[in-house]
């Protein structure tokens, strides 16, 4: 059986590139399975050469509870327990406040309280004009459990790497350290984290390197739009050498970027002679080689 | 008075004991950069400010405010304490629990801390009255003073702890009376922006002209919609024309309430944490502007509650 790497790239702060990247990357990258786990706001499907959608899955997120009028008796048994206040003086519940958990439908003494799934995304996977696979998902507006849909998202990436006999599946990650970056994170074999030289960037960067090596994962780093502060490069590159992190390279500030993505490109169909195109070129050779070590 | 000036401050005091959410569905689109200078602009026009970061996965406000942190106090979660001399590993507790964060073995019951969302219901459920309440830190909240007497409040969730949304709530029990509160949204759609701006009274939409922007910018705004929010968009970074945009907000009748260009300077000036009014006061306008314009909004929402 073949052995399944999968290298996720993840960036802590929003906005920095993390999407354009990994749909460079996977331009260069040969017999692989894409997954945007990026469930909130799902970005990469834009800027890929898809050929078709092969399949619609749904998605079910969890339960909500409803409390059904012509049953409730008005106890009050409901609100006493709901941790969430969730429950309003006339018994209506808010679906915004509501975790889900059931305590007032299993504690209800009048059985009134309804606990049902609820459809809360859907998940696609597309096939790719280079004979790859493509795995995304859309959450329905304001839904929870991203997580759980990542997950989702990740077992039917792989499931279609066993198909396909690729070896590698690239992930793009959500932005932030929460539920769903946790559940892009775990058990995958390299996270590629994009950083920007800015304070910001720079505070993002070491609480995702905490949580890479919090899961023991191997981790690289990119410093994109590194020609903004030239300090912050250098900080970034030192960061890395204290905590046994890859450098992997820098990508200047290119406003192509925003132009290929307006085709709906990557940087690398759109303008192979650019400075950041290159760039890329270097960083894929090294990403190579680890890949190849792991 | 002239009338810019009785409209400016008009716009001023509708803004008091108000919550003006910041999101926008992309990350990096500057929500932080504008939510700032925002506070920043209304505590220079004397108003009483209060600085709330939910984001707490990676706040930033704080590299730009610099506050004094004067209070720092950590944020628990309720879960459960299982008395194993007392359980009968009936399986009642994990049976019902609906974040598999409880597993029942023969013989004991093992508890998955990060799953549990501290619910309670394993506390009522148990037969044997085995369970009782316990902590867990999730993170911290950090009070303090910021520029310009700017009251600054965040919420920073532990590495590798999923569990941002009451950390969300617990920054939000501490709103000030009086204030104009400048709330920072996290990116994203789902269910921490809808924490957070649950209990706002108008969404500032921060977006960027380009295919992604648009695109998160569209389901975030379909979510405040559900909400039934007042929306004004912000615009950063314009650099020419993105027609897609354009003819979006027209179609959905989304305000635009502020525009920013793409300019280096702002850039060169985020990169080293400063205040851009500070740094570059030429952008004053557009934050009165904005202002004004948020007053608007929550003018239009008073009348439209008093009818």
């Amino acid at each position: 059986m073949t052995h399944i790497k999968e290298m996720v790239v993840v960036s802590g702060k929003g906005g920095t590139g993390k999407t354009s990247i990994t749909g460079a990357l996977s331009f260069l990258l040969q017999d692989k399975v894409i997954a945007d786990c990026d469930v909130d706001a799902a970005n990469l499907h834009m800027i890929l050469n898809l050929d078709e959608v092969l399949l619609t899955k749904e998605f079910f997120g969890g339960k909500k509870a409803r409390i059904v009028p012509e049953r409730c008796t008005h106890c009050g048994k409901c609100r006493d327990v709901c941790l969430y206040d969730a429950i309003s003086e006339d018994f209506v519940i808010d679906l915004v406040s509501c975790e889900g958990c059931g305590a007032c439908h299993f504690l209800c003494p009048a059985e009134a309280v309804d606990f049902d799934e609820r459809l809360a995304g859907y998940c696609y996977i597309c096939s790719t004009e280079d004979n790859g696979r493509f795995v995304f998902a859309e959450m329905l507006p304001g839904e929870e459990n991203s997580g759980k849909l990542v997950a989702m998202v990740r077992n039917e990436a792989r499931e279609e790497a066993k198909k396909m006999g690729h070896e590698l599946i690239l992930i793009d990650g959500p932005p932030g350290i929460g539920c769903p970056v946790i559940s892009s994170l775990t058990g995958t074999h390299l996270a590629v984290i994009v950083t920007e030289p800015t304070p910001a960037g720079a505070h993002d960067l070491k609480r995702i390197v905490e949580l890479t090596n919090h899961f023991q994962i191997k981790t690289a780093v990119v410093v994109n739009k590194s020609d903004i502060n030239a300090s912050y490069v250098e900080a970034t590159r030192q960061l890395c050498k204290d905590n046994g992190l890859v450098y992997l390279g820098e990508i200047p500030y290119e406003p192509k970027i925003t132009e290929a993505q307006k085709e709906a490109k990557t940087i690398l169909d759109f303008a192979p002679q650019c400075v950041a195109s290159g760039a890329i070129r270097e960083i894929h050779t090294k990403l190579q080689s680890i890949l190849e070590e792991l | 008075m002239s009338e810019v000036q009785y409209i400016y401050d008009k716009g001023l005091k509708a803004m008091e004991d108000m919550n003006i959410a910041f999101a926008s569905g992309k990350g990096g689109t500057g929500k932080t950069t504008i939510a700032v200078n925002l506070a920043y602009f209304l505590a220079c026009s004397k108003q009483k400010v209060q600085y709330l970061d939910c984001d707490v996965e990676e706040p930033n406000g704080h590299i730009f405010l610099k506050p004094t942190i004067d209070k720092s106090t950590p944020a628990k979660v309720m879960v459960p304490v299982i008395d194993q001399d007392k359980c009968t590993s009936c399986g009642e507790c994990s049976s019902h629990c609906q974040f598999n964060a409880l597993v029942t073995l023969p013989g004991n019951v093992l508890l998955f801390p990060e799953l549990c969302h501290g619910c309670g219901l394993c506390v009522y459920i148990c037969p044997e009255k085995a369970i009782r309440d316990g902590d867990r830190g999730i993170g911290l909240i950090e009070k303090g003073i910021a520029t310009q007497d700017i009251d600054f409040i965040h919420g920073i969730l532990n590495v590798g702890e999923p569990m941002a949304g009451p950390l969300i709530q617990e920054v939000k029990h501490h709103y000030k009376e009086h204030h104009v509160r400048i709330i920072d949204a996290p990116p994203g759609t789902s269910c921490p922006v809808v924490k957070t701006i649950s209990d706002a009274d108008v969404v500032v939409m921060v977006t960027e002209p380009t295919p992604f922007g648009l695109h998160d910018l569209k389901i975030a705004v379909s979510v405040a919609k559900n909400m039934e929010k007042p929306i004004g968009i912000v615009i950063n970074r314009q650099n020419g024309e993105f027609p897609p945009l354009e003819t979006y907000l027209l179609k959905n009748d989304l305000p635009v309430i502020m525009v920013l260009p793409e300019d280096r300077e702002i850039a060169r000036h985020y990169s080293m944490g400063d205040i851009l009014l500070q740094a570059l006061p030429l952008y004053i306008d557009r934050f009165m502007e904005l202002a004004v314009n948020i007053g608007r909004l929550l003018g239009k929402t008073k009348t439209q509650v008093a009818r």
